[in-house]
């Protein structure tokens, strides 16, 4: 398959391809160019076109350009007519979330640069949650949430989920677990808003239709003073995707997908190559065009088309979560009826949804056809190390870890219950369960499971011999402290020279992440952890869904 | 403007993007303008230039008659794509940056999750302050997370400038916003033997390619690429390049 260079124009820069899947195995049959690191260019001229000046509104009513829905958001949020991608616009901050590592530090900036006196700027649009190092004994994690609840007290701060008694979270009626998951739960995105966030995959609230991303302490410092930050307008890569999803296939497989590496020389130590041009795509890509972990830096990434439609708020979510690790700014999903009923009995704050206009602008267009999706994992030690789960099933593992923003939702769990259920087996390695929130550990203890005759999915876990359900907060996705519930401690596994190896539900698998430098983390969906848990290896789900 | 950089490297690095190593203790030198900021966000900070005690670090010498600082120091060469994980590991994220005490902690662990085939390693166990001065990065410099305890981690260790091929959004804005370290964007690859980044050119020789600084406050790297300066230029001396680029606006400030 000739590769297709796109060539710059001055005409609106849209690409569209149509992506089929039969690239995805490892034996392609296109002879496609790949880029080696040595020879590739690594000028990037040709992806973007030339920048758009501002337009003035016509004297006769406005003519407006068709904006995207990231750039009516901000255009919205910054009170401006009209916005182009890299413009610079001051733009004014729905909802600021921050949590126990990074809120001490913005409090610290804070306080330094508007006066220890100083008050937030609005003490009923900043959420701070305690999620990250909790469930712990060291001193300064915990000394960090009395950081939090000392400025909450003196601001006056509406939403603050505090905990208290570490030895048992349902003692803190008030703490709610993974900020993420949290601010979804209750209420606090809505379609058209902005949301800042101390954190990089504040990008996972995108699935309601928002603008999302994850800032800095500094940025937040300000943020707190003023309600607003400078931020610049990001182009939009647009990403149809339509069919309908096998059974076996999850949200986390999909947005696997574009983080593919390309083939070409790269060390099993994870340096990747980063960099894709995207004149260089061939025709053929599957999904979104292997655009690794900076394909997407500085874009927003929108996502349309009848299967992200079909798609439930967590599925979602879990979407929109790892755009940053594609380098995105922010991802997003439009409101649909789906987005309403899940808003319900959440919020009564009134809320404007936006969409993308017909003739919007798009950076590149991609298209997909899902029924032809394979179950994912992306391999040690990056997320764009792609590769499919049937083609690691003689990788033998050490444990199984479901849980965090990404897949420690309700929906995570339920889908894992399901495969345990179909199997009907008990677990060949230690399989850790971190529910997100105190809600999402509730569902799993009392939410039936479809099929079961009634089973809740903590009853199916048990039976399957997975660890007891922990305390919800980030554990051990980004290691933490040295006594995190499932952090990767030990280098090797017990059985001798090779290290530990991971199947997790999480975002990031760069060395250390969870724990131990040299430990192995494979990223999965649930439905591939608990496979994988069943059989001691990576595992394909299809192995027991199908 | 007249700005001129030059880090020269030592000649025996070999061109290979693999594993990086460290350069052998040849001093490099840095020059910055010591001008102050065009075109760039008002609100930075300005650091002064650290002296050096002992170990030969960044230390600046006297202005000189065009208006630049020069910074000699050791440079840390690393990959790509190194994530904040490996800049500074979440344990140490308890730290909080805005406490003296605590900044300086989170500077002994810079660059700790650097995994073992790193042989050289840029902080020895008990130092707080590192001997290299600058970082040295590949393509996604930064990438991961949005803690801003990444470039304080390497600022507090005494890092005065990262050149890499490329940033990851997040860790550039929050380098620019803390004012911790100085994020340059070279077009070369790390094994260049020799790098001259002069306003608004970096030149690298001997391949001679040539890219161009970018502007303070201005974090899209595609934007930027946009405006480059051609990618081959016959060799010149850094006086020709002036004369010769037509320079967008470039603001730099002196560490």
């Amino acid at each position: 398959m000739a590769s297709s260079a796109i060539a710059p124009t001055s005409a609106p820069f849209i690409n569209k391809k149509e992506l089929g899947f039969s690239a995805l195995s490892s034996s392609s049959p296109f002879s496609i160019q790949r880029c080696k690191r040595t020879t590739v260019s690594k000028k990037i001229c040709s992806v973007m076109a030339p920048q758009q000046s501002e337009r003035k509104p016509a004297t006769t009513g406005s003519v407006k350009t068709g904006m995207t829905m990231t750039e009516k958001i901000l255009a919205r949020a910054s009170e401006k007519p009209q916005l182009s991608p890299g413009e610079n616009v001051w733009v004014n901050v729905d909802i600021l979330m921050t949590h126990d590592v990074c809120g001490p530090g913005s409090i610290g900036i804070f306080k330094k640069e508007f006066g220890q006196d100083a008050k937030v700027w609005d003490r009923e649009k900043i959420v701070i949650i305690p999620d990250h190092y909790i469930f712990t004994s060291d001193e300064r994690a915990n000394r960090n949430v009395d950081i939090l609840r000392d400025f909450c007290t003196e601001q006056n701060i509406k939403y603050f989920y505090d905990i208290k008694d570490l030895s048992n979270f349902k003692a803190n009626p008030d703490y709610k677990g993974v900020c993420h998951v949290a601010l979804a739960q209750e209420g606090h995105c809505r379609p058209g808003e902005v949301l800042l966030g101390t954190d990089s995959h504040t990008c996972t609230a995108g699935a309601f239709g928002q603008f999302a991303t994850g800032i800095g302490n500094t940025d937040a410092g300000f943020v707190l003073g003023t309600g607003k930050l400078l931020l610049k307008v990001p182009p939009t890569l647009r990403f149809i995707m339509d069919g309908e999803m096998s059974d076996y296939i999850m949200a986390k497989d999909l947005i696997l997908q574009p983080l593919k590496q390309p083939p070409g020389p790269h060390l099993t130590s994870g340096t990747s190559w980063a960099r894709v041009p995207l004149g260089y795509l061939p025709q053929f890509v599957p999904i979104i065009g292997e655009i690794s972990v900076a394909g997407a830096t500085y874009k927003a990434m929108e996502f349309v088309g009848t299967t992200v439609e079909s798609l439930n708020m967590e599925e979602r979510m879990t979407l929109c979560n790892m755009v940053v690790e594609a380098g995105g700014k922010n991802g997003l999903v439009p409101a649909d009826t789906t987005t309403y009923k899940y808003l319900e009995d959440k919020t009564s704050v009134p809320y404007e949804p936006v969409y993308s206009d017909a003739q919007a602008r798009y950076l590149s267009e991609y298209r997909f056809d899902i029924s032809k999706l394979e179950p994912l994992v992306a391999k040690p030690h990056s997320p764009d190390n792609r590769a499919l789960a049937r083609e690691c099933k003689d990788v033998k593992i050490d444990r199984v870890y479901i849980g965090s923003c990404t897949g420690g939702k309700t929906e995570d769990f339920m889908a894992a219950a399901k495969l345990f259920l179909a199997s009907g087996k008990k677990v060949k390695v230690p399989t850790f369960l971190v529910p997100a929130t105190q809600k999402v550990w509730l569902d799993i203890y009392t939410l039936p499971v479809p099929g079961s005759g009634g089973k809740t999915c903590s009853q199916i876990f048990e039976e399957a011999g997975c660890d007891t359900p922990a305390s919800p907060s980030c554990g051990a996705c980004l290691g933490g402290p040295k006594d995190t519930y499932a952090r990767m401690n030990e280098p090797k596994a017990s059985y001798l020279l090779a290290p530990q190896v991971c199947v997790s539900t999480t975002n990031r698998n760069f060395p250390g992440r969870m724990g131990h430098k040299e430990g192995q983390i494979y990223l999965a969906s649930p439905y591939t952890a608990a496979a994988s848990a069943l059989t001691g290896y990576v595992t394909d789900p299809r192995e027991f869904l199908q | 403007m007249a700005a001129s950089l030059s880090i020269s490297t030592n000649p025996s690095f070999t061109s290979s993007p693999k594993i990086p190593h460290t350069l052998s203790p040849i001093p490099h030198s840095i020059k910055f303008p010591a001008t102050t900021p065009q075109n760039s966000i008002k609100s930075l900070t300005l650091r002064p230039p650290r002296a050096s005690a002992v170990i030969p670090r960044a230390a600046a010498s006297q202005p000189s008659s065009d208006g630049s600082a020069t910074f000699h120091g050791v440079c840390y060469v690393v990959g790509d794509n190194i994530d904040t994980d490996q800049i500074i590991p979440a344990e140490y994220l308890t730290l909080v940056p805005s406490n003296p005490a605590e900044y300086e902690k989170l500077g002994s662990y810079a660059l700790c999750g650097l995994p073992s085939s790193y042989a050289a390693r840029f902080l020895e166990p008990g130092e707080t302050k590192s001997k290299y001065s600058i970082v040295i990065g590949g393509a996604n410099f930064g990438c991961g997370s949005s803690r801003e305890h990444a470039p304080v981690a390497l600022g507090a260790a005494g890092t005065a400038a990262v050149v890499a091929e490329s940033y990851a959004r997040i860790f550039f804005r929050n380098s620019v916003a803390t004012g911790e370290v100085y994020p340059l964007e070279s077009e070369a690859p790390s094994s260049s033997p020799l790098l001259y980044l002069a306003s608004p050119a970096v030149v690298i020789s001997p391949t001679h390619r040539a890219s161009s600084l970018f502007s303070l406050g201005d974090p899209n790297p595609h934007h930027r690429h946009a405006t480059r300066a051609p990618p081959s230029l016959a060799p010149a001396s850094l006086a020709l390049l002036r004369r010769t680029i037509v320079a967008p606006n470039v603001a730099l400030i002196s560490l």
